[in-house]
């Protein structure tokens, strides 16, 4: 078994996208599959943050969301074709996540949390009260992506199978950033900071500095997953900004293993087929996911996969 | 004396109603070996993270090489060349020991570069297995840091510290918690690295630093109390009452 986590951990990128490739052929259909896809770059994002810099935020939802209606307004009222409106999205979720990180890094632990739950809700109720631009309540509805043509060939994304295999191009693209992110030199100080920030202080890091860039890297891949998600949905609805959101997105975390590359993803999946199954006995799926979730944290604490990988580091 | 490569002036600090340090100056000359000592509650501690640049003084400067450092971020002092241990432990847990003195010589070269692979930069990891060499972990390093027995995490917080190459190297308890043989590699490696630049220690034992220090400053009730070569420390009447005169010390 060891040499083969050896080889899986380090092609880390390869390994996860030759899993995502055949992931959508064991689901029982796709536009689930896609959801996986979208919410498991959302915990890849909140895990650069939660999981590697040791930073826990409940107000992730502002950059899904964010990056969700800059994508479809620039689209719906700027008529932007989608690949200029996917960098706008992305692009302002960085810059929503500069002002949220640059005012929450001056507090730590709880405060830092509860500070970032309540900036994104300045963020859903801004969004809220803004009709003209993002429809409130209903959400912002009519986003629609025309064929991709591409070297000839052309992608419809009224397909679904398509459509998986477009979004998981960019999702790909994230997890090599991520990847070489978290392999790179401040990498490593993100995890100095996650272990012990007094000291990273007296190696001479500027740790606030240093937060305030991986808040703004984590928002920026949350927001790519926002945009994606308006393509893949036609509308945003206005549930992707609310703290529900953010909940869920430490819960797939946990669920799959904080600070391991893969764990946000079978995190996701864990999450939205948990969902999906209890959904068919009864309307209260929360109640089951709820249970699965305590189970967890209580006796696997890192998770399925960081579980997985332990025990077969160990045999 | 020529310049001192650290002086403090009237520094105090207060913790609301408490003040811990009051109106001290000192200063360190460039190149030897100094401890600041005092019984408990002496403000030994409060001083040192003074002039380590934990928190700033309520009141007072710090000049460290002729330039004025007080109130700068604890980051810089790193990067202007002072370093420091911590009296309790304090080092990245879940990272090896190699990992954990490769990130501190990190921080010379690069602090935000997000793409390059680390790995790509093997002089680093040289740069910190010489360092373990010379604490002697040269064999641990590839343990994590938690596993580490007590003395040995002492001496990767040294080479920790060594990682910055300071000019000015603050030890806070360096033996505290050790046993008599490890005191006694941790002197040896004091001396040694005391060569090459100014080290400050905090102590409270007061015969390791009777036979390790050229110059001792005594602290008492947040007060400087006496400074001097140890034999004056030794004769100094105030001194005598204050600290010797309660026993045989820690």
């Amino acid at each position: 078994m060891k040499p083969f986590i050896a080889l899986v951990t380090r092609h880390r990128v390869l390994a996860v996208i030759a899993f995502l490739l055949v992931f959508p052929l064991i689901m029982p259909y796709s536009a689930l599959a896609v959801n996986v896809l979208i919410f498991g770059l959302f915990a890849v994002g909140l895990n650069v943050l939660f999981g590697y810099t040791g930073l826990l935020s409940f107000g992730h939802a502002a950059f899904l969301g964010v990056g969700g209606y800059l994508t479809g307004i620039s689209m719906l009222s700027f008529g932007l074709p989608w690949w200029l409106a996917l960098p706008i999205g992305v692009i302002a979720s960085a810059l929503v996540g500069l002002v949220m990180g640059w005012l929450a890094i001056r507090t730590r632990g709880i405060y830092f949390s509860m500070v970032t739950l309540a900036l994104a809700q300045c963020v859903y109720f801004i969004f809220y009260k803004a009709e003209r631009w993002t429809g409130g309540e209903n959400g912002l509805r009519g986003i629609k992506v025309e064929p991709v043509q591409m070297g000839g060939l052309t992608f419809d994304l009224l397909n679904p199978l398509t459509k998986y295999y477009f979004i998981l191009a960019f999702v790909a693209l994230a997890l090599w950033f991520v990847s070489r992110l978290l392999a790179s030199p401040f990498g490593a100080v993100m995890e100095t900071i996650r272990e012990n920030e007094k000291r990273a202080a007296a190696c001479g890091f500027d740790v606030a500095r240093s937060k305030l860039l991986a808040f703004v890297l984590s928002a920026a891949i949350c927001g790519l997953a926002g945009g994606l998600r308006a393509l893949h949905l036609s509308i945003v609805p206005i549930d992707s900004l609310h703290y529900l959101t953010s909940g869920q997105a430490i819960m797939m975390c946990l669920l799959g293993g904080m600070g391991t590359f893969f764990g946000p993803f079978v995190g996701a999946a864990a999450f939205l087929l948990i969902e999906e199954g209890a959904t068919n006995f009864t309307s209260h799926w929360q109640l089951v996911t709820g249970v699965v979730f305590i189970v967890f944290v209580l006796f696997f604490p890192k998770g399925i996969w960081g579980s997985l990988l332990e025990r077969m580091k160990r045999s | 004396m020529s310049t001192p490569i650290l002086s403090a002036k009237n520094i105090t600090q207060r913790f609301g109603a408490f003040t811990a340090v009051n109106n001290v100056s000192v200063s360190f000359a460039a190149g030897k070996l100094a401890a600041i000592i005092g019984p408990n509650g002496a403000g030994k501690s409060t001083l040192f993270n003074v002039l380590s640049g934990a928190f700033a003084p309520t009141a007072g400067e710090i000049a460290f090489d002729g330039k004025d450092i007080t109130g700068v971020a604890q980051h810089e002092f790193a990067r202007r060349g002072i370093a420091k241990s911590f009296q309790i432990t304090n080092l990245f847990p879940q990272l090896t020991a190699r990992e954990n003195v490769r990130v501190a010589v990190q921080m010379r070269y690069s602090r935000f570069a997000i793409f390059t692979p680390r790995a790509k930069f093997t002089e680093w990891a040289d740069l910190a297995d010489a360092l373990l060499e010379r604490v002697g972990l040269a064999d641990r390093r590839d343990r994590l840091a938690r596993d580490l027995a007590h003395g040995e995490q002492r001496c990767l917080e040294i080479a920790m510290a060594l990682a910055c190459e300071p000019k000015l190297l603050l030890l806070d308890e360096p033996t505290a918690g050790m046993s008599p043989e490890e005191t006694m590699v941790m002197m040896q490696l004091i001396r040694a690295l005391a060569n090459e630049r100014t080290v400050i220690l905090v102590e409270h034992k007061m015969k390791l630093v009777m036979g390790l220090c050229e110059r001792i400053i005594v602290l008492h009730h947040g007060e400087l109390l006496a400074e001097g070569t140890p034999d004056e420390i030794r004769s100094n009447a105030d001194v005598k009452r204050v600290y010797l005169g309660q026993g045989p010390s820690k």
